[in-house]
């Protein structure tokens, strides 16, 4: 029986395609290829499983981010589709790409920076007025992954993707 | 046999994070200010992302078990039923169909939330003891999957044990009222936070074969590290006088677990089997 998925590019360059439009819900403006949390697609006959690693443990994106991924490739034509969570190595600010952090910064989140560096040593600048004059407010924020500070020259409260 | 005694380690470890996760979470909306608030809530969502991971990494073992094996680990009427069944158990029947006796975490993370002085105390001594057990984990593990959670929830740990010891600093060292409270955390938390060092039967056979990490070896450096931190609030150490407090860890109680796992499992009980 000819199936209608023979004829989809069945390779993994034309799932990261795919993938590349899968937001992070609570980042919106950041892909799951920019978070860098796909680490693996295998493919066999028709049968795709995408790797996934969780940002923090905690993180309720995660759960989301698997439905969308499973929505966006059936919105293509894919049917059997399998996501499954990797935790080794564990996820870390190092893999979000160099475009992802001006993306971020965009959004007015500032991007991680100096990941061997305590928080109290860092200077953290503001994605608004990129001034240096910036002070921690706390190291937790409205999602797990961020800390907020407060920009001492234009003033404006704003949220940083902490180093993990 | 090794394997169940490993399942009940992990256990022990993921009813540590989801106890204290829970408790935590008691204080969403309810916060002294509006940071704070949001601080403690930001722990317990970590605290629980740690716990499903430590639970999904038991059902994985606990799934392969042979039968019998299955039978003999747990003594909660609801979960005995559904082994019975052959299905197989997912993180959420370890969370929602096990009674108290199959629950293994300290009993310092049951205690009722307090005061804030408290909870941040608690969260200090609990972090702090984690740090030193998840290192040693990353060390000498032989899990790979243990190493991975034990390494990720490091990274959270961190920004825990930052923020309650600045927390244990401000309110020791604070005006002389929130040094009373503080004081008063510290006498009524200490006897429980020392014994968290208690070695569990299915410890005690797992350090055996050296697969798991020996928590007797850090008692010392963590007792010495969160004394220093306690001295410097301008706090004391308390006499240690003998008393009941339970073992949680064995699986022996105070009665505020069961008020927990009534919250926790309430809804569940209610609507079996539902997803949400």
């Amino acid at each position: 029986m000819v199936n209608s998925t023979n004829i989809l590019p069945n390779d993994a360059a034309a799932i990261i395609t795919i993938l590349a439009q899968v937001k992070d819900p609570e980042v919106p403006v950041l892909t799951i290829l920019d978070l860098g949390i796909v680490r693996n697609i295998t493919i066999e006959n028709e049968a795709i499983i995408i790797y996934i690693t969780p940002t923090y443990s905690g993180c309720p994106a995660m759960d989301v981010i698997g439905i969308n991924i499973k929505m966006r490739l059936i919105e293509h034509g894919y049917k059997n589709i399998t996501i499954k969570q990797v935790l080794h190595p564990a996820w870390t600010t190092e893999w979000m790409s160099e475009s992802g952090k001006t993306k971020l910064k965009a959004f007015g989140i500032a991007p991680p920076q100096y990941a061997n560096k305590l928080p109290n040593e860092k200077i953290i600048i503001c994605p608004f007025c990129n001034s240096q004059s910036t002070i921690l407010i706390s190291q937790f924020s409205s999602t797990s992954c961020k800390a907020l500070y407060k920009c001492q020259t234009c003033l404006e409260p704003f949220d940083y993707f902490k180093c993990h | 046999m090794t394997t169940t005694s490993y399942i009940k380690y992990l256990l022990h470890l993921a009813d540590n994070a989801l106890i204290l996760g829970h408790r935590n979470s008691e204080w969403c909306g309810h916060g002294p200010v509006l940071e704070q608030d949001i601080a403690i809530s930001n722990i317990a969502l970590d605290l629980l992302g740690q716990a499903r991971n430590f639970y999904q990494h038991a059902a994985e073992l606990f799934n392969a078990l042979p039968a019998t094996a299955k039978q003999q680990l747990f003594v909660s009427n609801l979960i005995t039923e559904k082994i019975a069944t052959g299905n197989i158990i997912t993180e959420d029947d370890f969370a929602y169909l096990r009674n108290q006796e199959d629950y293994y975490n300290f009993v310092l993370v049951e205690l009722p939330k307090g005061n804030w002085a408290v909870t941040i105390l608690r969260q200090y001594f609990f972090a702090s003891f984690s740090n030193f057990l998840f290192t040693n984990m990353l060390s000498n593990s032989t899990d790979q999957n243990l190493k991975a959670i034990a390494a990720k929830s490091l990274k959270e740990i961190n920004y825990h044990i930052t923020w309650s010891a600045d927390w244990l600093l401000r309110l020791g060292d604070g005006t002389t009222e929130s040094n009373i409270k503080m004081q008063e955390a510290v006498n009524n938390l200490w006897p429980y936070a020392i014994n968290m060092f208690n070695v569990a039967p299915y410890e005690k056979e797992l350090l055996l074969t050296n697969t798991i990490a020996d928590i007797t070896a850090f008692k010392n450096n963590w007792q010495k590290q969160v004394t220093e931190k306690i001295l410097e609030a301008t706090l004391t150490i308390p006499e240690t006088k003998p008393s009941w407090l339970g073992d949680g860890k064995s699986g022996i109680h105070t009665e505020n677990l069961s008020y927990i796992l009534g919250e926790l499992q309430v809804v569940h009980r209610a609507h079996p089997n539902s997803l949400w």
